[in-house]
């Protein structure tokens, strides 16, 4: 087990820095597949959201790091990030993991968004074989977690997500959102939530462009608002006095000049800009504009900043859950660092005992079938009586720190590993034997 | 009496003026509802004093000057509650309280009238002066929020919620008073003006325009039409409003104290 995460987030990085990190969805595959074979890493899985970029990797070996493999993706000078960039290895890395599938590790302590969007990288990284085994077992486990924290405490009650968010500010701008219309520009999972909340609150008409045509014709059904190309974003953009971003496009869409010439169309009734996206859509320039309000993802931290107080008391009822399993998670992965051992030498024995048999058989012929039972369930009642307190000792050293050495200690002693490389290469000799 | 009157209003608006400064400060929720009782109070015994003034005289003295402060505080206190009646907030106390205090005390305070020969105020004179002061009241009103205006688009934009900003009303709000009591002011304003140049005509058989009161009133409304056509034309509003407003109300402030020199305001018959 040689787990290590680095990453940076919405504390320790601006919006400006994790832009330049974020990878968005359609390279994350590829991305996950590079990390995974990179040289030190044996699984890897990278998520990224709005709000945090990371990295989590299986390590080969305890010396490998990370940042090498971030220098190699990126291919940039990783010194200018060092200052943002958290790592986290070992129990310390499982902590992290779990602590952020409960949503305690959020903008906004609590919010459900973060679980799907781990889920969602955890699934892009197991569909291209990036995560396998230890990893797998860490995200289950970390998913599990992440569903006690939600039933067992009030963490994630009337929750305060980014959506609600942008209603509130929205009503600090309109008051009454009634008769409002809403504009997405790209046709995110946040966005939708967004203009959910917006419409529950009195929002009227629902615009919807999106690169995709298919996707916005998608999206402006489900609430019964329109499609529009994204060639006429720029012709129709006016019609809307909310306009929530969050396109993965790496420039700006909405740039002052734009802002001045909605403004102009629109006889200068304010327009609010939700820009979700990272990077950012709209050009923080546009907020200087009289009458047009821009909120990027940070901005809206600040604004749910009072919020989180409210829940510090339910949040460390969670961590307390978390440390616990974290407790747990790393004895069953020590378990489960004595399994392969328990299983080879059952192997060893077995092989040991089907050699005697066939050795009894043939120097006193055929035997009767009441006789070969006898031989069978003697020779086993041996064995099993003689493996029971080394295989018991194996999983009680599992949880303490000697695990290791006891393992190693029967490794040597019963010749296991010899063994498993003699039955390795049987197995690849018989093949090319049989391609022959 | 009317006095006495007079100040025990005094006293109740200046609940209303800590309210306004606490405000800038930090938010109190009891102290608006508490400064907002006061008015009310204030606002029955100021009437009280009105009607005793007229009473007294037998018609309306506005020609003494605390009389004419008197009435417009009135009537800025009746704007002001009016746009609470439909929009539930306070918030443009912050800029009405200390105006109207000012106004009252200056009343109050009982200053010599400035008038020597006072002119019967009846009908057609007094709707002039009514439809006026209702022109400066609605446009007092224009300018303060014009001034919340900024408050809280400044606010918007530094992404702060805090401080007595987080209870501001929303910005379309504060947008929507002004842009009501504008337009209901300006008709008020014209009328009075119309009416003005009317009395004058019958009563003296000429309007002097040369008038520095007059002249003065009469660019106030010039600067009135313009924030108007601005409004309706171009949707002119937050920072240029404001500074059409403040020319506007530095205008009226001036034609207001050009009593002091206005040979006709002084109803001296010529």
């Amino acid at each position: 087990m040689k787990f290590q995460l680095i990453g940076v987030n919405h504390r320790t990085a601006p919006v400006e820095v994790r832009e330049r990190l974020a990878i968005s969805e359609s390279s994350l595959a590829e991305a996950c597949r590079k990390l995974a074979e990179h040289a030190d890493v044996a699984e890897g899985m990278i998520v990224s959201t709005c709000n945090r970029v990371e990295f989590l990797a299986n390590m080969k070996n305890g010396s490998g790091d990370l940042r090498a493999f971030m220098r190699d993706y990126f291919a940039v000078d990783m010194g200018q990030f060092e200052s943002h960039l958290y790592e986290f290895r070992e129990d310390e890395a499982i902590r992290h993991v779990f602590r952020v599938a409960s949503s305690l590790d959020s903008m906004v302590v609590g919010e459900p968004q973060i679980l799907g969007q781990i889920k969602e990288a955890y699934a892009t990284a197991r569909a291209v074989g990036a995560v396998r085994m230890q990893l797998d077992q860490l995200l289950t486990r970390a998913f599990a977690v992440a569903k006690r924290v939600r039933t067992e405490t009030a963490v994630g009650s009337s929750s305060v997500s980014v959506a609600s968010v942008a209603v509130e500010l929205a009503e600090k701008i309109f008051g009454n959102l009634k008769g409002k219309s809403v504009y997405l520009v790209g046709a995110g999972k946040m966005s939708e939530l967004a203009a959910r909340h917006l419409l529950a609150h009195g929002a009227e008409s629902i615009f919807v462009a999106n690169r995709t045509y298919d996707r916005a014709i998608g999206l402006a059904h489900k609430f019964h608002g329109q499609a529009i190309e994204f060639s006429r974003l720029y012709d129709t953009c006016e019609r809307a006095d909310i306009v929530i971003t969050s396109t993965g496009s790496p420039h700006f869409i909405f740039k002052r000049e734009h802002g001045e010439k909605f403004l102009a169309r629109r006889k200068n009734r304010p327009m609010f800009f939700i820009d979700i996206a990272v990077p950012r859509d709209v050009d923080p320039e546009m907020n200087k504009l009289d009458g047009i309000f821009v909120y990027d993802i940070d901005d809206l931290q600040q604004a749910v900043s009072s919020h989180v107080a409210d829940r510090r008391k339910e949040a460390e009822k969670a961590e307390a859950i978390v440390n616990v399993e974290v407790e747990k998670f790393q004895a069953r992965l020590q378990t489960l660092d004595v399994v392969p051992t328990i299983v080879s030498l059952h192997d060893h024995l077995e092989t040991i005992r089907q050699a005697e048999i066939d050795r009894v058989r043939g120097r006193l012929g055929a035997m009767s079938p009441e006789q070969e039972l006898a031989v069978e369930a003697l020779t086993r009642g041996i064995i099993n009586k003689i493996m029971h307190t080394p295989i018991s000792t194996l999983k009680t050293a599992a949880r303490d720190q000697e695990s290791t050495t006891v393992v190693e200690l029967v490794r040597r002693l019963f010749n296991l590993e010899d063994e498993e490389k003699r039955k390795a290469a049987a197995k690849t000799g018989g093949d090319s034997g049989a391609s022959r | 009496m009317t006095l006495i009157w007079l100040r025990v209003a005094l006293i109740c608006y200046a609940v209303g003026l800590l309210y306004a400064l606490v405000a800038l400060t930090r938010t109190s929720e009891i102290l608006g509802k508490v400064a907002l009782q006061a008015s009310y109070l204030g606002m029955v015994f100021h009437f009280v004093s009105l009607v005793e003034a007229v009473v007294e005289a037998g018609q309306l003295t506005l020609a003494s000057v605390h009389n004419s402060e008197s009435l417009l505080a009135f009537l800025i206190m009746v704007v002001f509650m009016l746009v609470y009646v439909i929009y539930k907030t306070t918030s443009p106390g912050i800029v009405v309280f200390p105006l109207v205090f000012l106004l009252t005390f200056v009343a109050a305070t009982g200053q010599q009238p400035l008038v020597l020969t006072p002119v019967a105020v009846k009908g057609w004179l007094a709707a002039h002066i009514l439809m006026i002061f209702t022109g400066y009241a609605a446009l007092f009103l224009s300018f303060g929020a014009s001034l919340l205006y900024l408050l809280q688009e400044r606010a918007l934009k530094s992404k702060s919620s805090t401080g007595m900003f987080a209870r501001l009303p929303a910005l379309q709000v504060i947008d929507d008073i002004g842009y009501r009591s504008l337009m209901l002011g300006f008709p008020f304003m014209t009328l009075g003006l119309v009416l003005g140049s009317v009395v004058a005509e019958s009563t003296y058989g000429r309007v002097d325009f040369l008038d520095p009161k007059i002249l003065l009133s009469v660019l106030m409304w010039v600067v009135y039409l313009i924030m108007v056509y601005m409004r309706l034309s171009a949707g002119w509003r937050g920072r240029r409003a404001a500074l059409l407003a403040s020319v506007a109300f530095v205008a009226a402030i001036v034609a207001w104290a050009a009593n002091y020199f206005s040979g006709m305001h002084r109803f001296i018959a010529s």
